[in-house]
């Protein structure tokens, strides 16, 4: 039997680079995605409200682990190929959009109605008026959040471990398998996850208290 | 695609589903309340304990919030049992679950004890209230009324990752699921249906935590 030793913690240590990768992919895409969420949550169109609105009730009032589930066992059944990356990318990106749409929607709906009116006045299309006028001033607002919610993404990729892709916590499970040393290899892994999130956790809350101290002035 | 869904083995089981939602509910109702006495402790710690104590509870706080409930899991499960302890798997998710939401909800819980303005209890005395009306009219209510939304929309969030717990086993909603997947090998028709039924779940609650909002704590505000 091996024992917990340099190489084995080292093994957890490089598996980091797969969830920080992992979380890479579902924070851009679900950026990407968010966004249009949360501009079809605000928009005009009734149609583009309520697909939104049934998009985040559905994504964020179901389990992300039974969404990893359906995608990883539900894409064979449609005839496609699919493996862990793919599977897990895949719900954590359309998880990390139903939340970040919605905490957009709440900073695009901050900005004071006078503004979009000022920007309407001034003639502005729907586009230059978001690009010009809403965003960027919402973008302000968004930034602790939106790091704070990283924080959330770097956790939720855990759960590709339960399909069987090796990020920390699966590198966890097969050297515990191997020592039999949970304390120790549990250990490690949370003592990783802690190295990663609190920095963004510390930033977050700094960001929210400097935005705080802003409006006050 | 020439598959053929086959709901009816699903169905079939609805008994078992029924008895994982009922232990999801339960496992997720029970956490809530002794993770919110948990809290309660904390917020006090934190507000008015003494130093060493207010760092152990930060410690307990961060550590809980910057690392996965999978993990916390993991540690409940395997690594205590390997110093000795012995308990089953339902007993160990719902510690993992009671000390996740204890650390979330004490932040949550002090920021309420934080909104009632001195002024209020002051006002309070000054109108010859004991001590214990002066805690549950002047202080309780009106923090439970202001930490209210986020607990609720932190119990669904709670009950929503429950599912992890299937991963050892707990005899949970997901767990049915997983036995269900292995022994009919419908695996997207099973989850569709669990994930609807959590779906359910989190509409359902969310539309009672409204309906208790209205009958018992809408009354008008100071602000």
């Amino acid at each position: 039997m091996r024992t917990f030793g340099f190489p084995e913690f080292w093994f957890i240590v490089q598996a980091a680079q797969w969830t920080l990768a992992l979380s890479a992919m579902a924070f851009v895409g679900g950026s990407i995605l968010g966004l249009v969420v949360a501009l079809s949550r605000t928009s005009e169109s009734r149609a583009a409200r309520l697909a939104a609105t049934l998009f985040i009730q559905v994504f964020q009032g179901t389990p992300l682990l039974l969404q990893l589930f359906l995608i990883f066992f539900g894409a064979p059944v449609f005839g496609l190929d699919i493996n862990p990356w793919v599977a897990a990318g895949a719900a954590l990106v359309l998880n990390s959009a139903a939340f970040l749409g919605e905490i957009w929607r709440g900073c695009i709906e901050a900005i004071p109605r006078g503004q979009w009116e000022a920007a309407h006045a001034l003639n502005l299309g729907y586009v230059d008026r978001m690009r010009f006028v809403v965003l960027p001033q919402a973008f302000k607002i968004a930034l602790p959040p939106t790091v704070g919610y990283v924080v959330q993404i770097i956790k939720g990729t855990s759960l590709a471990a339960i399909i069987g892709f090796t990020e920390i916590t699966r590198a966890g499970q097969i050297i515990n398998n191997a020592t039999f040393e949970p304390l120790r290899v549990f250990a490690t892994v949370a003592a990783l996850y802690f190295a990663i999130c609190w920095p963004l956790s510390l930033m977050a809350a700094r960001m929210e208290r400097q935005r705080a101290k802003a409006l006050t002035r | 695609m020439n598959y053929q869904f086959q709901f009816n083995t699903v169905f079939a089981a609805w008994p078992l589903l029924l008895k994982g939602t009922w232990i999801t509910v339960q496992l997720s109702l029970t956490a809530t309340v002794l993770g919110l006495l948990v809290a309660i402790a904390c917020a006090w710690g934190k507000t008015s304990g003494p130093a060493w104590l207010r760092f152990v509870v930060n410690a307990y706080i961060e550590v809980i919030r910057n690392t996965p409930f999978l993990v916390q899991l993991f540690f409940f499960f395997f690594a205590l049992p390997s110093l000795g302890l012995r308990w089953s798997p339902y007993t160990a998710a719902l510690t993992a679950m009671v000390v996740n939401l204890g650390a979330y909800a004490a932040e949550i819980v002090r920021a309420g004890i934080e909104s009632i303005p001195k002024g209020q209890i002051e006002a309070g005395r000054a109108l010859n209230l004991r001590p214990t009306q002066i805690f549950r009219f002047i202080i309780l209510k009106p923090a439970l009324k202001a930490i209210y939304p986020a607990l609720t929309s932190q119990f669904i969030l709670l009950m929503l990752s429950s599912a992890v717990v299937s991963v050892i086993s707990a005899d949970d909603l997901t767990s049915v699921a997983a036995n269900l997947q292995s022994q009919t090998f419908r695996s997207f028709e099973i989850y569709i249906v669990v994930a609807g039924i959590y779906l359910a779940l989190a509409v359902s609650f969310s539309a009672l935590f409204k309906l208790i909002y209205q009958r018992t704590l809408n009354y008008p505000d100071r602000r």
